[in-house]
Parts: structure tokens; C-alpha cells; sequence
């Protein structure tokens, strides 16, 4: 271009390629950010992660350096995220459907959505603070149940927000067509729109999975913790994310050095769902009209 | 047996391919009829349940905002629980401060980053990126927690705070009080890379509201990309960019485990970014367990996230009305 116009190099030219360099620092400092963090994990946790941490629940003397693993926080992690989930499903499918069948971009619509991006940003600690002061109030103690109530409020907003976004980007041709057949609005939710943004509702099921699995406040209030592995709901549930952030509080250089190793247990286990929601919903992605 | 059960099952399935099994008209008006109304139902929850975590934390935390009245609360310095005093003031400064220092770490780089990936990144670079920023937005916070324990706080221990006493230590702001890494700067680092990827993501959206023929417009007339971005872009673009840094502040704002794990939780008033701070969701983490045999402790404690939730609700809501203006052009 320049040598073409046989332009003279002004300092405009000069400032461009300067801003386009710090800009692409930029981003390599945020990439690289990702890898920082992952290798620190990585390279901390690996020395301490044995067999028995993903094979054992905590022995006595456990939290002092003896033997034991955390077998009982990543049942519990996963029974809390798995109900949560669940429960949170049960409220965010009916409201993305809601939202794209019958009120499309409508004042209450977007009034619907404000609330879910405000529900989004209310931070986790205060979901476990919400629910610890309903727990006082029906006189409940920390339990599995509790947990994955709050859990469930933290992810529903996520999930739902995730799902909207995709269901909203379906084309209206599929929509006007089934309408134009004769379905009802609420046919059509449940037979073409669900189905066929069925990959996009998976990946926000488990956006809101994986969310909830690493998320420590909102369970330290209200699902407590202990040794055993959880049996009722009713009862206390150990956490990996606690498990990992009361270990790294320990005064004993073998606990923290295994709060590491559970720190890479999580991490793996949230970039496997990771990874994992993008696969499942390549793969639904086969069964869709496109 | 088994013939009986076959001819039931042909019957069922004769009965299917009549007019019978198809539901009626009126059926299925009463079924989307009622539909309608049951989703509408699901639909209040979400305002609903603003109001009730509200409604619940202020009916817990209402012994002490009556006892003490909340500007005793907000600007009193000290907290000794023991004593009966509950002065959030430092935690509401430390909070202020983490929050200050993540978000201009964080805010620069990211806007930088996102006009990159908007105006000038191959789609390859973009695709190559998204995946970069799903993953740190699941990191979970207690990992970027241990994260600043293994790098964060040995780096300002032993690189920063050292560099900064000898260069810049006569500057109040960046004096070295107490020399450990725990501290504000160790926390607002890691609320920087925690926050990056909604900033960029959110900025990025707004980058591609702006109309391609402005763009196109200006270019002609022999502007470099630039100056392009500059004269055009960014002021378009302006309200969305301010709406996304407030949203990621308020995000920072309330981020509990990660910042607790490196800021050091000394609850005094912070004068330099290498001082502990001690942030108001901090406090709430670290005192849940033994605030139930004194007395007030935990009305004091649910009205601190009484606190955290009206400034985070002030900071969402106008944020959220902003970006829904801002993307709606698309």
C-alpha cells in the first residue's frame, strides 16, 4: 500500500503500528496469564497429588500431615454442583423458553433479563449469607440440602442467561414455520426451539455445572464440612473448594502442599467439564436444522 | 400371557394412528393457555427473589442497623465485636482499594485486548482466543487463590515491593509498611486476571455494535486504522466500554475467596498498595463461624453483605441498562 502511493511515512503511520503492538502485548499478557496460572498449579500440585487424595477420605491426624485424601470432598463437591444444577434446570429452562416463545424482546422480557444479569452479579458470599440467615430462621443446620439450595440460586442466573443467548440467536424462520402450521406458542417451545438449540442449552447446563463445582463461598455458610463421605441430605457435605482453601489455611507445610494437589484436582475437574461441554455440543450439533 | 399382551399392544398402537391420540384443538389452546400462565409464574422469581435475598438480609441485619444506625456502622473505625463495636469502615476502604488497583491493573490491558480482537484480529486469532477466555472465566476463585499464594505473593514479596521501596518509596501510596506480599496489590493482581476475560468479552460485544460503515467512512477518506479507532470507534463506543468496567469493578467488588487468601485481612485503614486490607466479603468468609456467641455478631455480619449487595445492585443494575441499550443496536 504505502510503497504504492509512494506516500510519505508520516508519524500517523508510525503511531499505528506502535498501538498495534502494545495491543497485541496486551492480549499476550492476558493469554499468558492463563498459562501462568496453570503451570504454577500444575508444577505445585503435582509433586503432592497421590493415589490415596482421589482414593481416601481424611484419616486421623489428616489435617497435621498424616495419611488421608479428600475422596470426601469431591463426592460432596459433586453431589452439591449435580443438585444444584439440577434444581437450577428446573427454573431456567421454562424462563429461557418463556423469554424467546412468548416475550421475544418485549419491555417485561428485557425487564426479565435485567433481573437475571443483576441476579449474575450479586457475588456468591451474599447467595451464603441469604442462606445462612434463612437457615437460622427455620432453625436448619448446615447441611448437603442447604448447599445445594444456595448453589442453586448461584447458578440458575448463569444458566439462564447462557441458554438465552443462544435461543435467542435461533433464526425465526423455524419458529414462524411451526407457527404457521398451526403449533401453539408452547408446542413450539418444547418441540422445535428446545430441540433445536438443544447443543447451546448443554453447554449452558454445564457452564452453570462447572460454575457451581468451584464456587466456595455461597457452600462455606451453609453445607458445612466433614470427614465423612456425605449419606443424607440432611447432613453436612465436605467441598473441594473448601477442602482446598481450609488446607491452604493450614499451618503445616504437608496439608498446604496437598491444598495444592487439591487445587489441581479442581482445576482439572473444571477444565475436563470445560472441554467436555464444548465436545457434547459439537456432537448435538449434528442433530440440529441448519 | 403373552398373546394377551401382544393384542394389547396392537390396540394401543391402532389406537395411535387414529384421530383419538391427536389432542384437540381446545385441548391444546388450554394447554398453551396454561402454559402461558405457569411460565409467567417462573418468571416473577427472578425479580422475586432479588427482593427476598434483600428483604431476608435486612430482616436479620435489622437488630443492629436499629441499635446502632447505619452511619455509625458505615464510617465507624473500629470493630471490636467483643466490645460491641462494629465499625465497617476499614473493610469498606479495603474493599474500595482491592477493587481500585484490580480494575486499573486490569482495565487497560483488557480494552486494549478487546480493540485488538474487534478491529484488527484474523477470525483465526479470535477463535484462538475464545477459548483462552472460557477457560479463565471457569477457573474456579479458590484456584486463582492458590494461584497468588504460589506466584502472586512471592512476586510482590520479593520483586515488586523491594523495586518500589527503592524508586518510588517516598511516595506514600507506594510505601512498604509491612514487608510480607500479602496485601492489596497482591489481591488486586489476582482480581485483574479474574475480571479480564468479562471486560474483554463484554467490550469486545460493544466494539462490534459500532457500524461498520463509520468505519469504512473514515477509512476512505485516508485515515489509518487508528485514528479510525480513535475518532470513531472509541467515542461510539464510549458508554458501553464505561458500562462493562463498572460491571467488572462491581464483580470485583464482591469476589470473596481469591482476594481473602492473598490481601492479608489486618483491619486497619490502608494508606499504601502494599498494606493488608481487610475486604468487607473477607470478613463476612472469615467470621461465619464463631459469630453466633456474641452478641450482634451476626446481625453485624449479614448487614456487612447488606452493604456488599446495595453497592453491587446500584453498580449492576445501571451498568446492565446501559449494555442492553448499547447492544441492542446490533
Amino acid at each position: 500500500m504505502k510503497k504504492m502511493k509512494k506516500k510519505r511515512f508520516e508519524r500517523r503511520h508510525l503511531m499505528e503500528f506502535f498501538v498495534k503492538s502494545i495491543m497485541q502485548t496486551a492480549l499476550l499478557i492476558v493469554a499468558g496469564a492463563l498459562g501462568l496460572i496453570l503451570w504454577a498449579v500444575i508444577t505445585r500440585g503435582l509433586p503432592s497429588l497421590t493415589w490415596d487424595m482421589v482414593s481416601q477420605v481424611p484419616q486421623g491426624g489428616y489435617y497435621m500431615g498424616k495419611e488421608g485424601g479428600i475422596l470426601n470432598a469431591i463426592i460432596g463437591s459433586i453431589y452439591l454442583a449435580a443438585g444444584g444444577t439440577l434444581l437450577a434446570m428446573l427454573l431456567s429452562l421454562p424462563i429461557a423458553l418463556y423469554l424467546k416463545t412468548y416475550l421475544g424482546d418485549s419491555k417485561w422480557g428485557e425487564c426479565v433479563r435485567l433481573s437475571l444479569d443483576v441476579l449474575w452479579g450479586i457475588p456468591s458470599i451474599v447467595y451464603g449469607a441469604f442462606g445462612f440467615a434463612l437457615m437460622l430462621t427455620l432453625g436448619m443446620r448446615a447441611s448437603l440440602l442447604a448447599g445445594v439450595v444456595t448453589l442453586a440460586l448461584v447458578e440458575f442466573p448463569i444458566m439462564t442467561r447462557a441458554m438465552d443467548e443462544v435461543i435467542r440467536r435461533m433464526p425465526a424462520d423455524l419458529e414462524q414455520a411451526a407457527l404457521a402450521l398451526g403449533s401453539t406458542r408452547f408446542e413450539v417451545a418444547l418441540h422445535v426451539v428446545a430441540r433445536q438449540t438443544l447443543p447451546g442449552i448443554t453447554t449452558a447446563i454445564l457452564l452453570a455445572f462447572g460454575r457451581g463445582i468451584g464456587d466456595a463461598a455461597s457452600v462455606l455458610f451453609t453445607a458445612g464440612y466433614t470427614d465423612r463421605i456425605v449419606t443424607s441430605p440432611m447432613r453436612p457435605t465436605a467441598s473441594l473448594p473448601l477442602a482446598v482453601f481450609f488446607q491452604l489455611g493450614s499451618p503445616y507445610p504437608e496439608v498446604r502442599e496437598r491444598g495444592y494437589a487439591a487445587a489441581l484436582i479442581l482445576t482439572v475437574i473444571v477444565l475436563l467439564v470445560s472441554f467436555g461441554s464444548r465436545w457434547l455440543s459439537a456432537r448435538l450439533a449434528k442433530y440440529t436444522i441448519k | 400371557m403373552s398373546e394377551v399382551n401382544s393384542t394389547f399392544i396392537a390396540q394401543e398402537s391402532r389406537k395411535g394412528e387414529g384421530r383419538g391420540s391427536r389432542p384437540s384443538a381446545a385441548f391444546r389452546a388450554r394447554q398453551d393457555k396454561a402454559a402461558r400462565r405457569a411460565f409467567l409464574v417462573v418468571t416473577i422469581l427472578p425479580i422475586l427473589l432479588i427482593l427476598v435475598v434483600a428483604a431476608a438480609l435486612f430482616a436479620r441485619a435489622w437488630p443492629i442497623l436499629s441499635a446502632y444506625g447505619l452511619p455509625s456502622l458505615l464510617f465507624g473505625k473500629v470493630w471490636k465485636p467483643n466490645n460491641g463495636q462494629f465499625g465497617f469502615l476499614p473493610f469498606i476502604l479495603g474493599t474500595v482499594w482491592v477493587t481500585l488497583v484490580g480494575a486499573l491493573l486490569s482495565v487497560p490491558a483488557c480494552l486494549l485486548a478487546a480493540v485488538y480482537l474487534a478491529e484488527y484480529a484474523h477470525s483465526r486469532t479470535r477463535a484462538m482466543t475464545k477459548p483462552i477466555l472460557d477457560v479463565l472465566a471457569a477457573i474456579p476463585p479458590v484456584v486463582y487463590g492458590a494461584w497468588g499464594l504460589i506466584a502472586i505473593v512471592p512476586f510482590v514479596d520479593e520483586v515488586l515491593a523491594p523495586l518500589c521501596d527503592r524508586w518510588l518509596g517516598f511516595i506514600p501510596l507506594f510505601a512498604v509498611n509491612q514487608p510480607t506480599g500479602f496485601g492489596i496489590l497482591a489481591g488486586g493482581i489476582v482480581l485483574a486476571v479474574m475480571v479480564a476475560p468479562l471486560i474483554i468479552s463484554v467490550a469486545f460485544e460493544v466494539f462490534s455494535t459500532v457500524p461498520n460503515d463509520l468505519r469504512h467512512a473514515s477509512l476512505a477518506v485516508g485515515a489509518t486504522q487508528w485514528q479510525t479507532i480513535r475518532n470513531i470507534v472509541l467515542p461510539q463506543a464510549k458508554p458501553g466500554i464505561i458500562a462493562a468496567i463498572v460491571l467488572a469493578a462491581s464483580r470485583a467488588f464482591g469476589e470473596t475467596v481469591a482476594v481473602l487468601m492473598v490481601v492479608g485481612n489486618v483491619p486497619n485503614i490502608p494508606t499504601s498498595i502494599f498494606d493488608s486490607a481487610y475486604p468487607l466479603p473477607a470478613l463476612i468468609a472469615n467470621n461465619y463461624g464463631e459469630m453466633m456467641s456474641i452478641p450482634l455478631y451476626d446481625a453485624a455480619l449479614l448487614s456487612a453483605a447488606l452493604v456488599l449487595l446495595a453497592v453491587i445492585l446500584i453498580f449492576n443494575i445501571l451498568s446492565t441498562l446501559v449494555l442492553q441499550r448499547v447492544l441492542r443496536r446490533k
